[in-house]
């Protein structure tokens, strides 16, 4: 049995019943890594969202997300609330927002183990410290006693990071985490995702619309467009052999180094035309 | 949900509004005629909310009052507007010792109740509807001006102003195309918001017979002439304070309503 | 000799922020030649910023001098400075705070045109409503988008509208402060095209700020990398790619994410 099992999940908002996510299928297996790439308004966020349980009051999600055979649409707030953080936890894009500014941070993080474990506040303090670290902070102990503002935005996102995996989850959803850092602490910040991943063996759904960042964590992809996934492989699957010119696409611009400095740059459109995109929705 | 508040608001605040308007024309009986005979009236035909206690129609002196609260409160807001909105918006463009001269000012004029200065302009020049409307404007300005400030700030650290700048855009440019427009919604709130302030205040006044003098009718004044017959005729007192209420919960939900609906990125979503 | 386009001297800036003193920049020389295309890399916190908003006038440093074409600008009041606010043009980061939510697509476009130290420098009049129309054309956006709101508008059509904004009072110069970082990836090389054509066929000088070497190296000819309000390294860019000189800029170079195909 996979870890997660996800069946023609479709997801629409508001009166109007726009659909946002337009029946996706996919599992994770234990210790999987799977990336969702696509650009923004392509439905990654909203699944993400959908099998955390945390869709906005005015989306309506039909179809099956089973995490360790548990349905999570349609499940009371508080069957959710005891899978999230202890079966699933999630790192959100922007770390000061996810972080509350009046809490110190080491107290933010034994917050999520009291919660889940009832853990004892001066054990809790040693494990948050030696969580701090594993995710490579260096003197944990005066991290774990900042606030927030005090951090650089590359320590903030690892004190997320160390948030999210201090219950051990069994899975990891992580929605663009390095998108708001600079390249050297985007660099720092996955090195050492990757490092915990492998060391906790817990599995990790990593949204990026970076296919060079996906490829840092995950070695299979999903590509979603338009609400649907267009096409799954492996990171060297989608370079040699893409089936979807959207695919084709996406390959070709990640990869600046190809093209000589002043020379005209890949585009999407190149592959795949708005015109050929409208015509498909028809 | 939010649709639903700015109907509703619209609806009380179109009611108050008509009516003020056609009692401008016409009202079912003289508003201020004393008629002895007809006295303490219950609700009926034809004095539809019966007569208060010098036998004149409740209905009648309802409308005129809707008159009085609605020039009241156009022309409070408009004052506290008129004057606080661009002295919020000098402080928060200019910043430094021009922000904190205004923004003490303003402190000053806040700590001053309404009523305070609406007695000492009643002492000088006698309670009237002038009064009451420039002590309640003056009163509020510091909203105003601070709410317009608060805005000013967002605004003015925003990239889109940082791009006006680089372009040459003189401050007048900037106040003009980017602070006022991006601030409005915030002021269209303040001001209904300040709207049903005034309304309070103003019924507060005239119930303490330091606005509109009797005979012309308010819902403050009329609150007070019902007092004196809280036990032979308790509706008496029922009909202006409903009217009190619902004007005020009208313009606070038109405020809310407005605030959603002027915010055009608000209104792409869903 | 001729008179460089940009020359700065010991530029020094520094902020209070809170109780604490910053300081943002440390007595950095410059000069920029006109027509080069000028790179400046650097992880946030290194100044860069801060660097270009003093060459555009938008800030004053604490101590040190710039010379646009020869003219002091450091010392000029704001009122003096229309002819550099007519002959530099910016486009920043994120478009989505860039662009008066507020404002119509056509009239976003067209206000530096509307400023009056900007007029002055322009010759004769300069109609607003044929500007705009070559400028949506040069940036290859709809000629009816005028009348529209940004939000109306994706990621990357908003950019281009930031940078046909920057264009229509015909700078000789452009700064862009990260323009792609807040782009998806997939719509990133579609900018560059734009900015790199855009420069070619209007002999503009290009200043570009990122914190990615690629975008950088990709457009720029010459490269600056500045770390903690200094620069550390400078020169030709490829020269800077191939063989640099430090080990930040080094580090910097190997923080590129590149597409792993093994697991």
């Amino acid at each position: 049995m996979s870890l997660l099992e996800v069946r023609d999940l479709r997801v629409s908002f508001g009166r109007r019943k726009i659909e946002a996510v337009r029946g996706v299928d996919f599992e994770i297996a234990e210790g999987q890594r799977l990336g969702v790439i696509g650009e923004s308004g392509s439905g990654k966020t909203v699944t993400a969202l959908a099998l955390m349980g945390l869709l906005p009051d005015n989306a309506t999600a039909t179809g099956s997300v089973r995490l360790r055979g548990n349905e999570i649409i349609g499940a009371p707030e508080v069957a959710l609330a005891r899978l999230r953080g202890d079966a699933v936890s999630m790192v959100f894009q922007e770390p000061m927002t996810a972080l509350d500014p009046t809490m110190r941070v080491g107290r933010q993080v034994a917050e999520v183990l009291r919660l889940h474990q009832g853990a004892e506040s001066g054990p809790a303090r040693d494990r948050v410290v030696s969580m701090l670290a594993e995710v490579g902070l260096t003197d944990p102990t005066r991290i774990a006693d900042a606030y927030p503002h005090q951090l650089s935005g590359g320590q903030r996102q690892r004190v997320v990071l160390a948030m999210a995996l201090i219950n051990s989850p069994d899975l990891v959803v992580c929605d663009e985490p390095t998108t708001a850092l600079d390249v050297t602490v985007q660099a720092l910040v996955l090195q050492k995702l990757d490092e915990v991943l492998t060391a906790s063996g817990a599995a990790c759904l990593f949204i990026s619309h970076d296919l060079a960042v996906v490829s840092q964590v995950c070695d299979r992809v999903l590509v979603m467009l338009d609400g649907e996934v267009v096409e799954a492989g492996t990171v060297a699957e989608l370079f040699t052999d893409a089936t979807h010119p959207y695919t084709r696409g996406l390959v070709a611009t990640a990869r600046l180094e190809l093209t000589r400095p002043g020379q005209r740059l890949p585009t999407v459109e190149d592959f795949y035309a708005p015109e050929a995109r409208l015509g498909e929705r028809a | 949900m939010k649709r639903a508040q700015l109907v509703t608001g619209l609806v009380l605040v179109s009611a108050v509004v008509i009516t003020a308007i056609v009692a401008v024309f016409w009202t079912p009986f003289d508003p201020v005629r004393v008629v002895a005979g007809q006295r303490l009236l219950p609700p009926g035909w034809p004095h539809v909310l019966g007569t208060d206690g010098f036998g004149i129609d409740i209905a009648s002196r309802l409308m005129v009052g809707a008159r009085t609260i609605l020039l009241v409160g156009i022309i409070s807001v408009g004052v506290a507007a008129v004057v606080g909105v661009p002295l919020g918006m000098l402080a928060g463009q200019a910043g430094g010792w021009v922000d904190e001269v205004v923004m003490r000012v303003s402190d000053v004029v806040y700590a001053f109740p309404a009523l305070l200065l609406a007695m000492l302009l009643a002492a000088i020049y006698g309670g009237s509807t002038a009064t009451a409307m420039i002590a309640i404007g003056v009163a509020t300005i510091p909203a105003f001006a601070r709410v317009a400030r608060a805005g000013t700030l967002q605004v003015m650290a925003s990239d889109f102003v940082l791009a006006a700048k680089a372009s040459g855009t003189s401050r007048w440019g900037v106040a003009r195309r980017h602070v006022l427009p991006n601030i409005a919604p915030l002021i269209g709130v303040q001001a209904s918001v300040g709207f049903a302030m005034a309304i309070l205040a103003e019924a507060a006044l005239s119930y303490l017979g330091l606005a509109t003098p009797r005979p012309n009718p308010t819902w403050g004044n009329m609150l007070r002439d019902a007092q004196n017959f809280l036990f032979v005729a308790p509706l008496q007192a029922l009909w202006p304070g409903l009217a009190i209420a619902l004007a005020v919960l009208g313009f606070n939900l038109l405020g809310d309503g407005l605030r959603d609906y002027l915010d055009p990125r608000l209104r792409e979503v869903p | 000799m001729t008179e460089p386009l940009y020359r700065a001297e010991q530029l020094t800036r520094r902020y209070r922020n809170g109780g604490t003193e910053v300081l943002a920049l440390d007595n950095v020389d410059l000069t920029i030649e006109p027509g080069r295309r000028l790179g400046i890399v650097g992880e946030s916190g290194s100044g860069k910023s801060t660097l270009v908003r003093l060459l555009a006038g938008l800030d004053r440093p604490t101590s040190g001098r710039i010379w646009f074409e020869g003219t002091e600008i450091t010392s000029l009041p704001e009122r003096r400075l229309g002819f550099l606010r007519a002959a530099v043009q910016m486009v920043f980061q994120d478009p989505r705070s860039s662009l008066n939510p507020r404002m119509r697509v056509g009239d976003i476009i067209t206000e530096p045109l509307r400023s009056r130290l900007v007029r002055r420098q322009l010759p004769g009049g300069v109609d607003h409503a044929t500007r705009l129309a070559e400028v949506l054309e040069a940036v290859d956006l709809p000629a009816d988008s005028g009348g529209r709101y940004p939000h109306e508008f994706s990621g990357g059509q908003r950019q281009r509208i930031a940078i046909a904004r920057a264009l229509a009072p015909k700078p000789e110069i452009l700064i862009a402060d990260e323009p792609v970082s807040a782009l998806d990836v997939s719509v990133r090389a579609q900018v560059l095209n734009l900015l790199t054509d855009l420069v070619a066929a209007q002999g503009l000088t290009l200043i570009v700020v990122s914190h990615d070497l690629m975008v950088v190296r990709h457009l720029c000819d010459q490269l600056a990398v500045m770390r903690a309000g200094r620069i550390v390294e400078q020169g030709d860019t490829e020269t800077v790619y191939t063989r640099p000189g430090t080990d930040y800029t080094r580090a910097l170079l190997a923080a590129i994410p590149r597409i792993r195909t093994a697991g």
